[in-house]
């Protein structure tokens, strides 16, 4: 037992438990963060895995990082870089490509090449997306009131979000509503006659759920994507200098910079409960930890059903947690580069190399994809969202080089035979292939290649079922029903045991928000 | 390159001496031609100016319910419009907050030119259903030229071998220049006499060089947006973005406008049935809008005053502005000003302003922030009705 007691104790050294640390030094605490791994960052870090070849081995891109996250932790001061990513480009199967670039009047001209009124409601749709994403954002910034309390507290807040939502007149409301029910492909078509548009767009439907771009509930994930678009963040989709293990260890250098300590390769075994309080932990070597608080920022299986001892926990929160959502559906795959990938569609380098690209030519091969994957397969032709951060960052590349970060979708995590290494490789092949479509040098350029599979992210990055987002960004499994009704306010039915991962309020992506909000949930700042 | 140039572009970049374009549309088109503007305003008012208004979005509008379309869709009452004329409108959603502006010319018994600052393809599709209508986007087929100024009517005149004294206010005919068929409409941007060439692109160089021919003992000269910018305060004609927000850019209701409250309440024929925003615009009219679009011209002496503070003479804008600067009257702010410039011609220091509706009579006194030696102060004005310049050349 360590003579000396901390304040709190957070499980993880992912960015939200970061975050969350951060915020109570900030407050004067005394935190200590113990992180499994030998590094910080979970699942936003970047590792030299190919001498000279840096990776953004999981999370790769930033946008939906609070800029009162920025602006608290004073990140831009600890070494946060974001560099913008201005643009997404779809290669075509029939040789054409779509492209839609930082500039408003060249994707404009771009969209009108494909049809003349896509490119007309494109700007209304972006413009809708907007104010609908200015509309929820006052959820994202709360602490999850109870819908079916009467304290004053929840009333309040509830009886503010009735306002709000008054507010925003009867077209935004019926669009939310839609939003918020409806398939990304049917919401899509409602705007949209392109179908490589539609595919491209509704592609931001579908990321880390097990779900097709035709399943209902795809349309709310696209407007989370929008929401980094607000607060003067015009540039939506950037890339960290140095990947995205850099955002993590700036927060961690601001949580250090207020005292907190973070200790690596420290795994927890079980939170310490006494008398219904947690009162520290235990981790697998034996050492023991003392803190009037424990913060888990692990996800609500590894939380709940993990770290504690079953006969603590009521058995409806057993069963809700055993029936939360988490099944994880998507892989990486990144790559060692000895040049760039030449895509026949726009030949040679050009500034679609420093974007997004996009493999996801049209509605009925995502769904296809999708069909595998439903059924235990990984997609034979998968979604690939890939960027090539050498591009953006010369310093990820040894010069002259690239490295390559490829998102990767369906790929089950309860694969029909389970997965093994040969599988893994077999899942990497289909991706190259997929890519190899339209960049047919793409196979002999590969220096290294590393495949992440979701069975990997468990293992590696302790994400149950390798799910990116703790637990899928489903409705009914959102706001004040994350991870549960009864525990969506970051606490948990042990006292002085809170939880702050992604899957509580605002769910996944680096956001941060659920490490803020957990921490100002603690520190007793909010109502 | 991304940016797009017009048909003009071999002709109007060896002009361009500081290379100084700015982009319109998705277009390059030159701000000014020479290394000041001021030549280029004068043409406008003192001769003839030749401008390249190419990155308009234009839309032919063809089938027996063309005029139907349009009826649903802009202010103006279409119906009316006979072939040959040329109508200035509005047009607004269906809170009837305006969307964009721009004119509809009636080219023939069944076709429509619809000229507009947006694109307007969606909305007009979205408008047809059921009508026996075409519509097809020509923005890039049609090259556009305006000649303004005084000696307009001779220089087109001459290009066209026709006499175009015949051709009156806001009335379109078509023409042969250089060989090229063309339409040529007595509009323009600027409230002088003036008129625009609609120009098959594939033609437009023709069209430019015989212009360019004939105009210049007539003074042609080629001039740039900051002209126009000036020649259009002047004649009081809003500008989408800077005077306006549309509609659909608008992402609060404050940011958006009525036809009323932009001094157009003479577009709005709500005697016409079924238009897009109608209901909206006649419980609008009933209610009084509460905001109106007017001229504020800043006095002299006021402004002199000022500078008096800081030992300076006043000191006046040479380009138009087209920053938000708040309106006073004694208990407060009572409006905007969303553009304004020094008038050369008028010699007079004038904004457009959006005001609240007790405040917009023509005399009331106000006052306009200006900013002298990096300090806010306020300058006298007074409220005018639009439009500043209004030469009898115009329409004669």
């Amino acid at each position: 037992m360590s003579a000396s007691t901390y304040d709190a104790i957070v499980i993880g050294g992912g960015h939200n438990g970061l975050v969350n640390a951060a915020y109570l030094a900030r407050a004067g605490k005394r935190v200590l963060v113990l992180e499994r791994r030998h590094v910080v960052g979970g699942a936003a870090v970047t590792e030299e895995v190919h001498p000279g070849f840096k990776y953004s081995v999981c999370s790769y891109v930033v946008s939906l990082l609070r800029p009162e996250i920025i602006r608290d932790l004073d990140l831009s001061r600890h070494g946060l870089e974001i560099l913008p990513l201005e643009s997404t480009m779809t290669p075509m199967p029939n040789g054409d490509y779509l492209a839609r670039w930082a500039d408003r009047d060249q994707t404009r001209r771009e969209l009108y090449r494909h049809s003349p009124r896509d490119a007309d409601a494109y700007d209304d749709f972006g413009s809708l997306m907007y104010q609908l994403a200015f509309a929820v954002k006052p959820i994202l910034e709360m602490i999850p009131p109870d819908p079916t309390s009467v304290s004053v507290r929840d009333l309040r807040a509830l009886f503010r979000l009735g306002r709000h939502f008054q507010s925003l007149g009867a077209q935004r409301f019926h669009e939310l509503h839609k939003l918020m029910t409806m398939s990304a492909a049917d919401y899509l078509a409602e705007w949209f006659e392109t179908d490589v548009l539609k595919a491209t767009l509704s592609a931001s439907g579908i990321i880390g759920t097990f779900l097709g771009p035709r399943s209902p509930g795809t349309a709310y994930v696209l407007l989370h994507h929008y929401m980094g678009e607000l607060d003067g963040v015009f540039r939506a989709w950037g890339f960290a200098k140095g990947g995205t293990g850099a955002v993590s260890e700036a927060i961690a250098a601001s949580a250090q910079s207020f005292g907190a300590e973070v200790r690596l390769e420290s795994t927890v075994q079980e939170v310490t409960v006494r008398d219904g309080r947690a009162v520290g932990v235990v981790l697998q070597n034996g050492d023991e930890y003392a803190a009037k608080l424990v913060v888990s920022a692990l996800d609500p299986r590894r939380t709940f059903l993990g770290l504690l001892d079953r006969s603590h926990l009521p058995e409806d929160l057993l069963t809700d947690i055993e029936r939360f959502r988490i099944r994880g559906s998507s892989g990486k795959v990144n790559l060692a580069l000895d040049a760039l990938p030449d895509f026949t569609c726009l030949p040679g380098t050009g500034p679609h190399h420093r974007g997004a690209i996009s493999i996801s030519p049209s509605i009925d091969y995502l769904e296809r994809a999708y069909d595998d994957a439903k059924y235990g397969a990984f997609s034979r032709r998968p979604y690939v969202d890939m960027i090539m951060p050498s591009m953006i960052d010369p310093s990820m590349a040894p010069p002259g080089k690239h490295v390559m970060s490829c998102f990767v979708q369906y790929a089950p995590f309860a694969l029909n035979g389970g997965w093994s290494p040969e599988r893994r490789e077999a899942f990497g092949d289909a991706v190259i292939d997929a890519i190899a479509e339209y960049a047919p040098n793409l196979k002999d350029i590969i220096l290294h290649r590393q495949v992440v599979t979701p069975a990997d992210m468990e293992m590696e990055f302790g994400l149950t079922e390798g799910n990116i987002f703790h637990g899928e960004l489903a409705l009914n499994q959102l706001f004040f029903l994350r991870p549960t009704a009864e525990w969506a306010r970051y606490t948990t039915p042990i006292a002085g045991y809170y939880q702050c991962g992604s899957g509580t309020h605002p769910g996944g992506g680096i956001t941060g928000q659920p490490g803020r909000l957990a921490a100002l949930k603690i520190l007793g700042k909010l109502k | 390159m991304p940016l797009r140039t017009t048909p003009f572009h071999p002709r109007t970049a060896p002009l361009n001496q500081a290379q100084d374009w700015r982009r319109w549309s998705g277009f390059l088109v030159a701000s000014a031609y020479e290394l000041t503007h001021e030549r280029e305003y004068w043409a406008i008012r003192s001769a003839a100016a030749l401008l390249d208004v190419s990155p308009l979005y234009k839309y032919r509008v063809i089938g027996p319910d063309a005029g139907r379309l349009l009826d649903r869709v802009v202010t103006r009452n279409v119906a009316k419009c006979s072939v040959g004329q040329v109508m200035y409108t509005p047009w607004c959603d269906d809170d009837g907050k305006v969307m964009d502006d721009g004119t509809v010319a009636r080219l023939g018994d069944d076709v429509y030119r619809m000229t507009a600052a947006e694109p307007n393809l969606r909305w007009l599709h979205q408008h047809s259903r059921r009508l026996n209508v075409e519509v097809a986007d020509e923005s890039d087929a049609v090259a556009a030229l305006a000649v303004q100024g005084p000696n307009a009517r001779a220089v087109v005149s001459m290009a066209s071998e026709q006499d175009l004294a015949d051709l009156r206010f806001f009335r379109v005919t078509h023409a042969t220049i250089a060989g090229v068929a063309v339409t040529i409409s007595r509009t323009g941007y600027t409230g002088d006499l003036g008129y625009e060439i609609w120009i098959p692109q594939e033609g437009a160089r023709q069209v430019w060089d015989a212009l360019v021919r004939v105009g210049k003992p007539w003074g042609l000269t080629p001039a740039g947006m900051l002209a126009l910018d000036m020649a259009r305060i002047e004649a009081g004609l809003i500008l989408i973005d800077v005077d306006y927000v549309p509609a659909r850019r608008a992402i609060i209701e404050l940011r958006k406008s009525s036809p009323f409250e932009l001094n157009l309440a003479w577009t709005v024929k709500l005697d016409k049935s079924g238009f897009v925003g109608r209901p909206a615009l006649l419980a609008e009219r009933d209610r009084r809008p509460t905001w109106q679009l007017r001229g504020l011209a800043i006095e002299w002496e006021s402004l002199e005053e000022v500078y008096a503070e800081f030992r300076l003479p006043p000191q006046v804008p040479t380009a138009a502005w087209r920053v938000s600067r708040p309106v006073y009257a004694m208990g407060g702010q009572v409006g905007y000003a969303t553009s304004g410039c020094w008038s050369p011609l008028l010699k007079k220091y004038i904004t457009l302003a959006h005001l609240e509706a007790p405040y917009a009579a023509a005399g009331t006194e106000l006052m306009v922030e200006v900013t002298a030696e990096h300090r806010r102060r306020k300058a006298r004005a007074q409220v005018v009705d639009l439009p500043f310049f209004y030469p009898d050349r115009k329409r004669a």
